[in-house]
């Protein structure tokens, strides 16, 4: 069970935003997260707390193809994001990267900057304990849930190899 | 409940009858594919998963392409990368320059890619295939090294686009005007995540040259894939080169889709794509003032023999304008030497242009043909995004072959007809 403080965005956040440019001379997950966020909520770095939630609306994560973002993001200790749409291959590299994703409009219509949420990813129940409100995002089949409890595809594959 | 070819393809490769759009399915996988941008970060992704060797030796192409021959040294190490690795791993699908070319034309030439395949290159133009009538899509570098280890990936089903193209194409029409065209109706992010199902009388009619041209555009929209139902011109390309056994897919007549786009082709002109975004279309009659300096002819968009041959039916014992310089790049060896033998290689050197061997080239900026501040070039390639072709400050006009041969002539955008 995932449970945090939600920040909250709106459409378009693109992987400049998430991790400009001028930090890929990196590819060190710690340093990646201290430049978390920081073109979109210069604050970020310093009110976000492990376990927290990020809510945004239409198109998370469009732009180039870095997996920087994900990497970043998860790191910086969000557990989870919730939007409208992603773009498709932040989508990918989240997943491959082991960070969470759900796609539920109703629930970002719901869910207010600050409020406390809880995610079953199992069942994709998205709970704003704030407002008591629950939604219903659709589950992740078991294999992706696996893929993200190992913490991405590299680890995926290798406990499938038995490595 | 019916499906789409798309759907059928993703079924039949996760072992199931049916898979819904938005689900997320494990696909065995065809082919794997990689270049020399890609692989290396996939292959230093690859040794960490550590597992022994490749899923299957035959089924993992690897195509340094974008900047060779080596353009400097950064490059030959890249190279070098995707060498070893193939020697150590007995990857037959290597491809080193005098046997390579570019990827996209590549991989079907070589009978690498049939109907009913399901495939993923780390490369967005890795939709091209589906002209064959084959799922293929670009992923980013770990999705290639867990697929080099595992022969699978993970989709997220793509919900379905119909775009039906009919009427009688006009001549010097071609796949390339019908894909900017629709890119330009329904913008760069109109079919995102969507699979794209090209169908109608004027694709029916279309050598696989045209096919293959539009598939690889499909990720110009936002697509995920490409796709055109095979048929007898299918069948007459992998006739002799496809070197596995295929299978023939087709959309049930109740297939759902999110939205079906009509277009006629007969009204359509010859069409060029303004910087910066390939949506930026204009019918080739309302562009003939833009003076330019290079004209490109190549890629995997279009560096067929084809379009070779177009291009060279405009250019036979005619000059390139003094001001132009004009590139021809055939996209593959075999095409090269097509090329010399039919004399077209001649007529491009006669008429004052600069024949390349097989590269990526001018298409990404890497070199053979870089763009300098305030330069314009015309170019048969996919992409012109600010800074694609050399400077940032440069700009690139998308186009078919016959209006970049011609417009090398007159020095300027134009059409054929303008010619006498
Ligand atoms: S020709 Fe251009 S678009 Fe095609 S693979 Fe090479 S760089 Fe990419």
């Amino acid at each position: 069970m995932i449970k945090g403080t939600v920040h909250k965005y709106g459409n378009n956040v693109d992987t400049d935003v998430i991790i400009p440019a001028r930090y890929l001379n990196t590819t060190d997950p710690k340093e990646l997260a201290s430049h978390c966020m920081e073109d979109i909520d210069v604050d970020f770095v310093k009110k976000v707390k492990p376990g927290d939630i990020i809510v945004a609306d239409d198109n998370f994560g469009c732009g180039s193809s870095r997996e920087h973002a994900p990497i970043a993001i998860k790191e910086s200790g969000i557990s989870a994001v919730i939007a409208n749409t992603f773009a498709r291959i932040f989508y990918r590299n989240s997943l491959n990267t082991g960070l969470p994703i759900l796609e539920c409009p109703e629930a970002v219509a719901g869910i207010s900057d600050g409020d406390q949420v809880e995610i079953d990813l199992e069942n994709g129940v998205i709970n704003n304990v704030t407002t008591g409100k629950s939604y219903q995002a659709k589950p992740f089949p078991p294999f992706m849930r696996e893929l993200i409890n190992v913490g991405g595809l590299v680890n995926y594959a290798k406990a499938k190899l038995g490595k | 409940m019916g499906q789409t070819i798309t759907q059928k393809i993703l079924a039949a490769h996760s072992g199931r009858e049916y898979v819904e759009p938005g689900e997320l399915i494990n696909v065995r996988l065809d082919l794997v594919l990689g270049n020399d941008i890609t692989a290396p970060i996939a292959i230093r992704e690859f040794e960490k998963i550590g597992a022994e060797t490749v899923f299957d030796k035959e089924r993992v192409a690897l195509v340094p392409d974008h900047s060779t021959p080596n353009k400097d040294i950064k490059s030959a190490e890249l190279v070098k990368i995707l060498r070893d690795f193939s020697r150590k791993h007995k990857i037959t699908n290597f491809f080193e320059i005098g046997k390579m070319g570019v990827e996209h034309t590549l991989l079907p030439d070589e009978g690498l890619v049939g109907p009913g395949d399901a495939v993923i290159g780390a490369d967005s133009h890795t939709c091209t295939y589906g002209a064959l009538g084959a799922f293929s899509t670009g992923v980013g570098s770990t999705d290639l090294a867990f697929a080099m280890a595992m022969g699978e990936t993970w989709f997220k089903v793509p919900e379905q686009i119909k775009f039906v193209y009919y009427g009688k194409m006009p001549k010097w029409v071609s796949g390339k005007d019908l894909i900017l065209y629709t890119i330009g109706q329904i913008g760069v992010d109109g079919a995102l995540y969507c699979s794209m199902e090209f169908t109608g009388e004027a694709i029916r009619e279309m050598e696989m040259a045209g096919r293959f041209t539009m598939c690889n555009m499909a990720i110009e929209a936002g697509g995920k894939n490409g796709i055109i139902e095979p048929d007898e011109i299918t069948e007459q390309y992998i006739k002799g080169r496809l070197k596995r056994s295929h299978a023939i897919y087709k959309s049930d007549p109740d297939a759902t889709y999110k939205d079906v786009i009509e277009i006629d082709v007969s009204k359509l002109e010859p069409i060029v794509s303004f910087p910066h975004l390939p949506e930026n279309a204009k019918p080739i009659s309302q562009a003939t003032d833009v003076k330019i300096d290079q004209s490109v002819i190549g890629s995997c968009t279009n560096g067929r023999i084809e379009d070779l041959r177009i291009a060279a039916s405009i250019l036979k014992g005619r000059k390139v304008h003094p001001d132009v310089r004009l590139i021809v790049i055939p996209a593959t060896q075999e095409i090269y030497m097509q090329s010399i033998k039919e004399g077209l290689t001649e007529i491009f050197v006669e008429a004052g242009g600069a024949v390349s061997t097989p590269t990526c080239g001018p298409c990404l900026g890497g070199h053979m043909g870089v763009l300098a501040a305030g330069e314009r070039s015309v170019a048969t390639t996919n992409r012109n995004f600010v800074g694609r072709m050399g400077h940032t400050k440069a700009e690139v006009y998308l186009a078919n072959p016959a209006i970049a041969a011609a417009s090398a002539v007159l020095g300027r955008l134009g059409s054929p007809e303008e010619l006498d």
